[in-house]
């Protein structure tokens, strides 16, 4: 802002930020999208349990209340009655309902199982935690606790999303500037490209790919796989974008200038030429997220995807896979709503972004 | 129009070969396939004359012992001569499975996009004319859901809650007594009461998005000059909107059919392995995860071309709805 006048200015991304601020329901999306960030950061500090162990005793409890009420009355702290165990005399199935005469209180920041924080520092420290079996979502088949199960699938889920993204805009705007740019037989070449990657499907492209990743790698570099191959085929709208805008801006004037006065091909392309594209990049970049999100969650529902030790919530939602197992436990669809939360999440944001990127109409 | 549709045709064709190039080379990178354990368990396990008569044989058929661009030759040839090599799982044509489930993904595709646009245009135009009602924003915000709704999950919840409601188990696409019963007017119907959920399913995500894009084409086309000509000379306004306003807001709807094709056959592929419907999409699952190549390369083939020929005619409609558009 000048000092001098009493006329202020804002400048482009001031202006798309105020803009922005101003759609409460993009806003409120953001927000939510950056908590379920901060979880997926402290994944440890937040889930009340180890993700990966398995607890034998308590296999498939159902989702247990928080009470504030019990047989002694009534508590501001929430507690979670003990599990009482029953076996089918015919099939041997166990099946737990609550104990109300006996409640365990929720505790908050308690000591819990030892970890390294953000991998680096070592803490004992959670968030929530209890006496006895505090299962608020319920576990799976080998007894674990799908709250922190979910907490920590965030990270795959969240972070595939993102990383994809970046991945896809970056082969998008290099390939979409090349093809603006140069023009000639690169630009028919890249387009050619462009439109045999839309020609084939999504879905079972990605299973085929997926499906030839080594059995033998680390779940590490299946997760760094599962992202590029979703990456690759991504990235061809947000090219045709970019050269969209790039061919239209090569012979502006503003461009000739620079030219002119001695600019390199380099320099042109990323002082002059990128920087108008940055808002459609970022629009197609939030509404390319839910797309590779919910890619990873299907492939890995399908068991193409994640593999175990590593969890996400499309890991999650594969032991939903079978309908008599759902029919049972149908606690089990519950990452499916972490999942449906944050794509609507990035679409909202997507929308409002998009609106905004426009400071100047109506 | 001829000229457009033969000049397409040849364009298809070397799409189509780098297709089937992308597709034999992505059943070739899986490690351990079908046919290398077979041939090894023919020749140890067995390893009598008839044995290793018939692993020369598939050698031969698959040229094995060749450079991988020979393998990939001898597969085109037979593909072109409606030979797609064997599935080692099913050790049946591949031809023949892919024949016996085709029809079913052609009807469910099909009828998931006529459903897309029977469904959305007339709400598209509603929602346009009752602009910032208070229909018009329920409804865009269960657009909004709709776009977002990964539909296999939606698959699944639908499932559990009709099981739980209702009673019906509706997996697959045929009641148990009409499984494998010969064609009847009673398979029909039941055919029929099976097909309606997954096709609303699949359609989910595509209404959500033509809805707004239609609704936003109507918005565009009712503030043009013409519509005002229209009323001006005394139009009813259901005319000035369906026969003039809607005809012309419809254009861009239909120039997206191609586009929405691929992601119906998307959707297509894992909400049948959810459902367990008896289309190519489980099969394509099923033979990725054997390693069954010929059958997992021929289906991605499959459906790719489904798509380009899909897309031709998307073109043709196109062509012939909008007589601005000329092909030169």
């Amino acid at each position: 802002m000048s000092k001098n006048s009493d006329i202020a200015y804002l400048n482009y991304r001031q202006l798309v930020w105020r803009r922005l601020r101003k759609n409460r329901l993009g806003m409120l999306c953001a927000a939510v999208l950056i908590v379920f960030y901060i979880i997926a950061g402290f994944a440890e500090f937040f889930a009340p349990y180890d993700y990966a162990e398995p607890n034998i005793t308590y296999r498939y409890v159902p989702p247990q209340v928080l009470r504030f009420r019990d047989t002694e009355g009534f508590h501001i702290r929430p507690r979670v009655a003990a599990l009482k165990e029953k076996s089918d005399p015919l099939t041997h199935e166990i099946t737990y309902t609550a104990d109300i005469s006996h409640c365990y209180p929720v505790r908050f920041f308690t000591r819990g199982y030892s970890y390294k924080l953000i991998g680096i520092f070592p803490c004992r420290m959670h968030l929530i935690g209890s006496d006895g079996p505090m299962y608020i979502l319920g576990t799976d088949r080998m007894g674990r606790d799908l709250l922190s199960r979910i907490i920590h699938g965030a990270r795959v889920s969240l972070t595939v999303g993102l990383i994809g993204v970046l991945l896809s805009i970056l082969i998008g705007s290099l390939l979409g500037t090349a093809s603006g740019y140069a023009g000639g037989w690169i630009d028919v070449g890249i387009q050619r490209l462009i439109e045999l990657l839309s020609a084939f499907p999504s879905i079972p492209l990605w299973m085929a790919l997926a499906a030839a990743l080594p059995p033998t790698w680390s779940s590490v570099q299946v997760y760094i796989g599962i992202t590029i191959i979703l990456s690759l085929l991504g990235w061809g709208g947000l090219a045709r974008q970019v050269r969209g805008k790039v061919l239209s801006l090569r012979e502006a004037d503003y461009v000739l200038a620079a030219r002119s006065v001695g600019a390199g091909h380099f320099h042109i392309i990323r002082k002059c030429l990128l920087p108008p594209c940055y808002g459609h990049i970022i629009v197609m970049a939030t509404l390319a997220i839910p797309g590779m999100i919910l890619g990873e969650t299907a492939l890995s529902f399908l068991g193409l995807g994640i593999r175990p030790p590593m969890t996400s919530w499309g890991v999650l939602l594969e032991e939903a896979q079978r309908v008599t197992v759902v029919l049972q436990y149908p606690w089990l669809l519950i990452p499916a709503i972490p999942v449906v939360l944050v794509v609507i999440c990035f679409n909202f944001l997507g929308d409002a972004i998009r609106d905004a990127a426009d400071p100047y109409g109506s | 129009m001829t000229n457009m549709i033969i000049r397409r045709l040849l364009l298809a064709v070397p799409t189509l070969i780098v297709i089937s190039m992308v597709s034999f080379f992505i059943i070739q990178l899986a490690p351990g396939d079908f046919l290398t354990q077979k041939i090894a368990e023919l020749e140890q396990r067995y390893g009598d004359a008839s044995s290793l008569a018939r692993v020369q044989e598939l050698r031969e058929r698959y040229g094995l012992d060749k450079p991988i661009y020979v393998q990939y030759g001898k597969w085109v040839w037979g593909a072109l001569h409606g030979d797609f090599g064997e599935s080692f799982r099913y050790e049946r044509e591949v031809s023949e499975l892919i024949w016996e489930r085709i029809g079913y993904t052609l009807v469910l595709s099909i009828g998931a996009l006529i459903f897309i646009y029977v469904v959305s245009i007339p709400l598209g135009i509603y929602s346009a004319t009752h602009n910032r009602s208070l229909p018009d924003r329920v409804l865009m915000l269960l657009c909004f859901l709709g776009m977002s709704m990964p539909t296999f999950l939606v698959a699944l919840t639908v499932i559990v809650v009709v099981f739980n409601t209702l009673g019906i188990p509706l997996f697959g696409l045929f009641s148990m007594q009409y499984e494998s019963a010969p064609w009847s007017w009673a398979k029909f119907v039941d055919l029929l009461k099976h097909l309606w959920i997954p096709v609303i399913v699949m359609s989910l995500n595509g209404v959500g998005g033509l809805v707004r894009i239609m609704r936003a084409n109507m918005l565009d086309v009712l503030g043009e000059p013409f519509v005002l000509a229209a009323r001006a000379k005394g139009l009813s306004e259901r005319a000035v909107i369906y026969r003039h306003a809607a005809r012309i807001a419809i254009n861009p709807v239909i120039s997206i059919l191609g586009m929405s094709l691929p992601s119906i056959v998307s959707g297509e592929t894992i909400i049948a392995i959810v459902l367990g419907l008896p289309t190519i999409g489980p099969l394509l699952f099923q033979s990725l995860q054997d390693q069954d190549m010929y059958l997992a390369g021929t289906l991605i083939l499959m459906t790719s071309t489904l798509l380009i020929v899909g897309n031709l005619l998307a073109d043709i409609v196109l062509a012939w709805a909008d007589p601005r558009i000329r092909y030169e």
